[in-house]
């Protein structure tokens, strides 16, 4: 029979890395609260017996405060499962033990697994783990996880976890307490609790969490017995709430003097250091922005030559199947089908998507192992503040850089459920991997062409531009929506900032390429076939000698027109709603197959093109704000509906960018004619 | 006799010990969670950008709090 396995542990102790250990699977890992929000499942075989690992959110308590806490508490709680793993960071033993006492109060069967040992040797921090061991009375192992060390041990302890007898510790509350855990227990006994503890329920009562206690009534489908309320408040007097939280972390602070041993006491000076200029009223704001046009720079300026290859060899290519497509005698209209439809289209979403994002992820994700980016969510936190919105909207804004699905999903991380929403509602305005590549066509193409340096520089500064906009656009609707739609108080916001890590480079760009980059671009091409398919039915199937094509054209162009745009701009964003990666692919297939232009060899070629459409610096300009603001895309939406679970919140989340990009586009345009 | 001041108050580089915490429930727990229990010491050690969230050092971990947050909850200055 398969055995479950639980990964259990605080934010960011490297939970995931064991996970991606153990399984051999590629879960990214990140140096941030809250990377893993839905729990990853993998497997692995062991000395002939199968085993099911379930990477749990990270949580410091099991009284849950966020969603993703939930997660991992119910399933701590209500779930089967054999053994459950808790990972502890070294450097931050005390108030990891914490979690390993609170867990140890639910379930005996637990292997506490000390990670970032290596981490630990460098700041000269030394554990007794076997006293550890003896002092919590569960097997204790020592992990370098990054390294794989200790992972061996690890699989052994789990294969011989259930012949071994081991006798948990369990924190002693005061006299008074304990006096009203055993009264509560005698009552509990006399129902079926199935695999729950008494003890454990009995100081659940006794906190009187009530989403807590009504979720326990769903899993043990009884009522409890009529005397536990009574006794509770009967002696509510003698007991506070705060003692459970206190008396298991004294233990845990008691236990973790004893076994922990600081040879340094000044081991994070570096730290510290890089803290104060990267957090600096005077440097922290200048430094983040100067990251980000680092990023852009290298993306675009890396970005160039792969795609001007690709563009080559997809040309040449194209030549090729031409031929062979005569070669076999095709009908035409089979060649101008696949070649002109489906062929272009995809050539285009990879030779003009592909590079950048190649570049772009790998490289976030570097500052993202870093650590940097939970410093970035602490500098604008203020903005936040004033806002009535959560400092982590930050972390969910950086997610939006890679894909706006995962940014509403990692807004988990926000306790609150109003400044959540802010987040979810606002995540669009921070331009995803598939309409980056977008912005930086249109900046080179219209704006500025790359003929020097300083052309290249000026380039980075507009699409800088282009993104303090939508951060800035962020501020403003979270603003809007706080005092409007979203009123509320504003909760808490505690961040912890973890420390700096070596970013494991090399896997990184592996990874990112393989799992991120390649995704991407698969469904691209996935959503590209049946477009450019559907955009050739429509150029060349003509009513009245006019293409439907150029029907919907007509369609929508006045309203265009009006914004500064055209007919195929709006059909394209339209079109471009399964992913937003082919909405420039879409627009070059709709003039190619107007005009008479069939032919293109390269990127200024297509410049014309557009130009001969009537394409002007405005249609560029305008074009870019609503890459930047426009409804999120389908694999978003989705997953806004999945996180919200409203339609009302989803139509919200579509109409308010759509709404801003609109009028901002109406806006230039007025500006535009004037002069 | 010490200073019983509030958290917000303590100067970068400055450590007090933790007397109480006056916030509202949910906060209060999460502070609890994260070990800001009565009696642990507490470190301010970097301010953002715009002086506010403020963070700490508690327990080994870095934890940036709030100011409106942290005029809740009361330190005795060390």
């Amino acid at each position: 029979m398969k055995k479950r396995i639980a990964l259990a542990g605080n934010p960011n102790v490297g939970k995931s890395t064991i996970f991606n250990a153990l399984t051999g699977l590629h879960q990214h890992t990140g140096n941030w609260p809250g990377k893993t929000v839905a729990g990853a499942t993998g497997e692995f075989k062991y000395k002939n017996q199968e085993y099911e690992l379930i990477d749990l959110p990270g949580t410091y308590s099991l009284i849950s405060h966020s969603e993703e806490e939930t997660i991992a508490r119910n399933f701590l709680c209500f779930e089967p499962y054999h053994a459950v793993i808790v990972v502890c960071d070294s450097l931050c033993l005390e108030r990891n033990l914490n979690l390993v006492l609170q867990i140890l109060e639910i379930t005996p069967n637990v292997i506490v697994c000390v990670n970032l040992l290596d981490e630990a040797r460098k700041k000269k921090v030394s554990i007794n783990l076997s006293l550890l061991q003896k002092k919590l009375g569960v097997p204790v192992i020592g992990t370098e996880a990054r390294k794989k060390r200790g992972m061996k041990e690890l699989l052994e302890q789990l294969h011989k976890l259930e012949s071994e007898k081991y006798t948990p510790t369990k924190v002693r509350y005061r006299k008074e307490t304990e006096e009203t855990i055993k009264l509560l227990e005698n009552e509990l006994k006399k129902i079926d609790l199935k695999n729950l503890s008494s003890r454990w329920l009995a100081i659940r009562f006794m906190e009187q969490d009530l989403i807590l206690e009504q979720e326990i009534l769903n899993y043990l489908k009884k009522p409890f017995p009529k005397n536990i309320k009574k006794i509770v408040i009967e002696r509510k007097k003698e007991n506070s709430n705060d003692d459970f939280v206190s008396e298991i972390m004294k233990k845990a602070e008691a236990i973790s003097e004893d076994v922990v041993c600081y040879n340094n006491s000044c081991y994070d000076e570096r730290s510290k250091k890089i803290d104060r200029i990267l957090t600096s009223k005077k440097t922290g704001i200048p430094i983040m922005i100067i990251i980000l046009m680092l990023i852009f720079w290298l993306t675009i300026t890396g970005a160039n030559y792969p795609s001007s290859w690709l563009f080559q060899l997809f040309s040449n290519l194209e030549t090729n199947l031409i031929h062979v497509l005569s070669y076999m005698h095709a009908p035409s209209w089979m060649s101008s089908l696949l070649v002109g439809g489906i062929y272009r289209t995809l050539s285009w979403v990879i030779s003009v998507m592909l590079p950048p994002m190649a570049i772009f992820f790998p490289l976030f994700t570097i500052f993202e192992d870093l650590g940097v980016l939970p410093r970035i969510a602490f500098n604008l936190d203020k903005g936040f503040q004033k806002c009535k919105a959560c400092g982590k909207q930050a972390l969910c804004m950086m997610m939006g850089f890679g894909c706006n699905a995962a940014g509403v999903i990692g807004t988990r991380i926000i306790d609150s459920k109003r400044e959540r929403l802010i987040a979810i509602l606002t995540n669009n305005f921070v331009p995803c991997n598939g309409r980056f590549p977008m912005i930086i066509v249109m900046i080179s193409m219209f704006l500025v062409s790359a003929s020097n340096q300083i052309a290249s520089f000026t380039q980075v500064l507009l699409l800088t531009a282009v993104i303090l906009l939508g951060i800035g656009m962020t501020f403003f609707i979270s603003y809007l929506l706080s005092h409007t739609l979203l009123k509320g108080v504003p909760s808490s916001f505690v961040l912890e900032l973890p420390p700096y890590r070596k970013p494991q480079i090399l896997k990184v760009i592996v990874r990112s390429i393989f799992d991120k980059t390649l995704h991407v671009v698969g469904r691209a091409i996935i959503v590209t076939i049946p477009t450019g398919f559907m955009i050739w039915i429509l150029a060349n199937i003509h009513i009245e000698n006019t293409s439907l094509l150029a029907y919907i054209n007509h369609f929508f162009d006045p309203f265009g027109k009006m914004i500064g745009l055209d007919g195929i701009i709006i059909t394209a964003f339209l079109l471009g709603f399964p992913a937003n990666e082919i909405i420039i692919p879409i627009m070059i297939m709709s003039y190619l197959s107007l005009g008479t232009l069939t032919d293109y060899n390269s990127i200024s070629e297509l410049k014309n093109l557009l130009i001969d459409h009537g394409w002007t610096i405005l249609t560029a300009i305008n074009t870019i704000l609503l890459s930047l603001m426009h409804f999120p895309c389908a694999t978003t939406c989705l997953t806004i509906k999945k996180e919200t679970g409203s339609l009302k919140w989803t139509l919200y989340a579509m109409i308010i960018p759509t709404v801003c990009g609109i009028l901002l586009c109406f806006l230039t345009t007025l500006i535009f004619n004037l002069f | 006799m010490k200073q019983k001041i509030t958290l917000n108050n303590l100067k970068i580089g400055q450590s007090g010990k933790i007397i109480e915490i006056h916030n509202e429930e949910s906060i209060k727990r999460r502070l609890l969670d994260m070990g800001l229990i009565p009696g642990t010491k507490i470190t301010a050690i970097l301010s953002s950008p715009f002086r506010d969230p403020i963070a700490y050092k508690v327990r080994n971990a870095t934890i940036a709090i709030r100011k409106c947050d942290s005029k809740y909850i009361d330190v005795e200055e060390l």
